[in-house]
């Protein structure tokens, strides 16, 4: 295997707070296409009980991948990018993300193994405010396709 | 929602033009997502999409059904097969349909597949609103 086994278990620092801004969630909620008028307008998410504006289900990807980083650069993991696809994807919502978060995240190594001649590597982010308040956890799994 | 009732299904068009605005706006800049020639020395048919635009678009069709786009309260998939986007005005079209698995203590389970030219993109990919 070319992962270092003894990497799961293993959590990293928290992240600095990502200050969460109306004009990123529009941004990127155009570019997925959705014209929800609650990822735009905070009227329309007060009407349905946000204290600001949400963002689409996917939007916590911005602020883990850039956490997950740390760990996918550690050179004594032994990954190499190069040969990484995206296996599996996961959301556990307490709430959506919303505009005002300050998100910090802690991401854990939760598994390594090797199968057909492939390593995947599973990281937990528990996403919370930057006063404790959970708001999703991320499950990403990568597969490093083997040589050959 | 009751058990066993279908959803719409939903059909999103992605172009080359759209894998760049997700690229800017997620930060992934990947250039398989972008330049044939990575994608193509890395054995892929040519540029894809990014397995989140994806996973995106299939999102929209969840809170479409839902008629709330802050009740999603689960949502996972296994990326199975790269969706390929070609360099023309037409690229590629995802269609993702649902049907309702399960409703229990006011929250449905959603079961998509989520399909590109008739071939499965994504696997094991649920979703569970609350109602």
């Amino acid at each position: 295997m070319a992962l270092d086994p003894s990497f799961v278990g293993r959590s990293y620092p928290p992240t600095e707070p990502y200050a969460v801004g109306r004009e990123k969630i529009r941004e990127f909620a155009d570019a997925i296409g959705a014209d929800e008028p609650a990822y735009r307008d905070p009227a329309v998410a007060a009407a349905l009980g946000h204290p600001d504006v949400i963002a689409p289900p996917t939007f916590p990807v911005v602020v883990t991948m850039a956490a997950n980083q740390a760990l996918i650069d550690d050179p004594a993991l032994g990954l190499d990018y190069s040969r990484v696809v995206h296996g599996d994807q996961r959301f556990a919502y307490v709430r959506p993300v919303r505009a005002g978060d300050r998100l910090v995240c802690v991401s854990t190594v939760e598994e390594i193994m090797s199968r057909g001649g492939h390593d995947f590597l599973t990281t937990r982010t528990e996403v919370a405010t930057d006063a404790g308040e959970r708001v999703v956890t991320v499950w990403s799994r990568l597969v490093v396709r083997g040589e050959g | 929602m009751h058990v066993g009732q279908d959803l719409a299904p939903q059909t999103y068009r992605v172009t080359r033009a759209d894998l760049v605005r997700y690229a800017g706006a997620s930060g992934d800049f990947n250039p398989i997502h972008w330049n044939d020639r990575t994608a193509v020395a890395v054995g892929l048919p040519g540029v894809i999409a990014h397995g989140m635009f994806t996973m995106a678009l299939a999102a929209r069709a969840v809170t479409a059904w839902a008629g709330d786009p802050g009740a999603v309260i689960e949502y996972g998939v296994r990326f199975t097969k790269p969706v390929v986007v070609p360099d023309d005005d037409h690229g590629a079209e995802v269609v993702v349909a649902g049907v309702v698995r399960a409703v229990d203590e006011g929250v449905a389970q959603i079961d998509l597949t989520v399909t590109c030219s008739g071939e499965k993109v994504l696997a094991q990919a649920r979703a569970k609103i609350r109602l």
